[in-house]
């Protein structure tokens, strides 16, 4: 038994072990191979006989390489989350929670005005033919294109810091939400609402018994994309304010200053956290719909 | 005119647009008037009542300027904006749109004749769609410089995974009977690409290609956040809300809106006539 477990445990990870092992292979061949120019004409031009030893030495520990290797990002990122206290904003954990925060009250907003909207165009025909081609027009735009000017209109009223950043994310995040749930709750058959009608169920007891338990298959995959899309709204919501914390205003910095480290742990970083959310939604989804997901 | 009477015209105007809203939704759902007639005029309706609202409330026009504003502002500066169009959708965006796309396919149909490499790359291919691609951006534009190639390569690598992953999806659509088919043909692994795969995967790749116009318009304006020349509608954007000139920086965000509506109603075209056996066109009518 357990051989055959532990034959289908390497069917299934070994093939992304390898493919993993490869491309980290290629990226630190292309780290020398991008860094080399500049080595070569700043440090072993002046020195008369290098070998390829000192070279790839010197690509791979570079200040501010093109390409960091990846030994340089994991180091980076190592530093800055146990080297400096939680609070202290050279700790790049707490940039990530100033980003989360931001993903995640957006991300509960969208939800709900999502539903709100998908709740009244399943029972106003009047308001599906009008709304529900502009809301997806209003995903045709490019919507993080609004981002900047979500910040500067909130800021001059007053309002800064987390919630114009979660304002995007609510932007980005109801649209799937709310197509996912007008086809999730229109999903009963003419079989099932009819057997509801022979209950003579009211409405309200058809929308909570029968709907919204169809619509839960249809909503998990779209919030699993909608906090994604979440996250990259908090990110991009911190670039143009000039903000002083959060992953995105790691990334600016990083990028003003030609710190490139810094600008690649912080999307390590990101890149991470938007797994753990991605994560957090699926482990609900299996908590939430018994018999698995569809 | 007193408060009264404004209240008054006001009530009226929106019983009107209510009752005329709910007059084009009741039309057949196949006719021309019935599709495209009621959002149409739900739109103009909403575009009046904001006129209205910001001139009687005199909402400062950073809040929100009005709908005249932004037209002026459009109509004045088309030289401009035309510019930043060629920059941001014609450079960034679509090339990087075709190339991201180009290289997805290429790579899924390659990589589907390996498991191997399938049950490896699939699984990071779908991680990148949880991972918030966008902030490669900086690196890019260090890499590439401020021009539109940085941007494209954004678009590239923002676009090649939903790619790879729906050609793989789609590629393992066709169904065993199909297959030996036309191995009971004699077809060749290319004919039996082109002939029937392909066309199987069709859908998919349309889904993929649609989902992608709306990111690479995203990736070439966002990236242009990090560093641009002195053209581009994300670059006007950012530099016009800095100025707080809000007309112009609308009349941006309104062009980008309508490049990415025609880019994804093309493409929906496109599918229509490519994939009109599949049943989702075919009962769409």
């Amino acid at each position: 038994m357990a051989s055959t477990e532990a034959r289908s445990l390497w069917w299934r990870a070994g093939p992304v072990l390898v493919v993993g092992a490869v491309l980290l292979a290629i990226w630190y061949a292309a780290a020398v191979w991008l860094n080399a120019p500049q080595v070569i004409e700043r440090t072993l031009s002046s020195q008369p006989d290098w070998g390829a030893t000192d070279l790839i030495r010197l690509t791979l520990n570079m200040d501010r390489p093109v390409l960091p290797a990846p030994h340089q990002i994991v180091l980076d990122l190592v530093d800055s989350i146990f080297g400096w206290p939680i609070d202290s904003p050279r700790n790049l954990l707490f940039h990530a929670a100033v980003t989360s925060s931001a993903t995640l009250l957006g991300f509960v907003m969208g939800t709900l005005l999502g539903a709100v909207l998908a709740v009244l165009i399943v029972h106003s025909r009047t308001l599906e033919r009008s709304l529900f081609p502009w809301i997806i027009a209003s995903q045709t735009v490019p919507v993080l294109a609004i981002a900047p000017i979500v910040i500067v209109i909130l800021g001059s009223i007053g309002l800064t810091g987390l919630f114009p950043k979660s304002i995007i994310s609510m932007y980005l995040c109801f649209f799937p939400v709310a197509v996912a749930l007008v086809k999730g709750l229109r999903s009963p058959g003419v079989m099932e609402l009819e057997l509801l009608h022979t209950y003579a169920a009211s409405r309200s007891h058809t929308f909570w018994k029968l709907r919204v338990p169809a619509s839960l298959p249809f909503l998990f995959p779209s919030l699993r994309v909608g906090i994604a899309a979440g996250l990259v709204g908090a990110i991009v919501g911190e670039l143009p304010t000039g903000a002083q914390a959060g992953l995105g205003a790691r990334l600016l910095t990083g990028s003003y200053y030609g710190n490139t480290v810094q600008i690649w742990s912080a999307l390590v970083m990101s890149a991470l956290l938007g797994l753990v959310l991605t994560g957090a939604v699926a482990f609900a989804e299996r908590a939430l719909t018994p018999g698995g997901r569809k | 005119m007193n408060a009264l009477t404004l209240t008054l015209v006001f009530v009226a105007l929106l019983a009107l647009a209510v009752l005329s809203v709910r007059w084009l939704a009741a039309f057949d759902e196949h006719s021309m008037v019935g599709r495209f007639g009621t959002p149409l005029l739900f739109g103009a309706w909403v575009l009046v009542f904001w006129q209205i609202g910001v001139d009687v409330f005199d909402v400062p026009r950073v809040l929100l300027p009005a709908p005249s504003l932004i037209g002026h502002a459009l109509v004045t500066s088309l030289p401009v904006l035309a510019d930043d169009f060629a920059q941001t959708v014609l450079h960034s965006a679509l090339i990087g749109l075709v190339a991201g796309c180009a290289l997805g396919f290429v790579v899924g149909v390659l990589i589907d004749r390996s498991p191997f490499l399938q049950r490896g790359l699939l699984p990071l291919a779908s991680l990148a769609s949880a991972v918030p691609l966008i902030g490669i951006a900086p690196i890019m534009v260090m890499w590439f410089g401020f021009d539109w190639h940085s941007k494209a390569a954004v678009v590239v690598i923002m676009t090649v995974f939903p790619m790879l992953v729906n050609t793989l999806a789609g590629l393992a659509e066709s169904g065993h009977m199909e297959r030996d088919l036309m191995r009971s043909y004699g077809a060749s692994y290319w004919r039996t690409l082109f002939s029937l795969r392909i066309p199987v995967a069709l859908p998919f790749v349309f889904n993929a290609l649609k989902i992608n116009s709306t990111l690479a318009m995203i990736g070439a304006i966002v990236a242009e956040f990090f560093g641009s020349p002195v053209s581009g509608l994300g670059f006007r954007i950012s530099t016009e809300a800095a100025r707080l000139n809000m007309g112009l920086v609308w009349a941006a965000i309104l062009v980008a809106a309508l490049a990415g509506s025609v880019l994804y109603g093309v493409l929906g075209w496109v599918e229509r006539r490519a994939t009109f056996w599949h049943p989702s066109i075919r009962s769409g009518g």
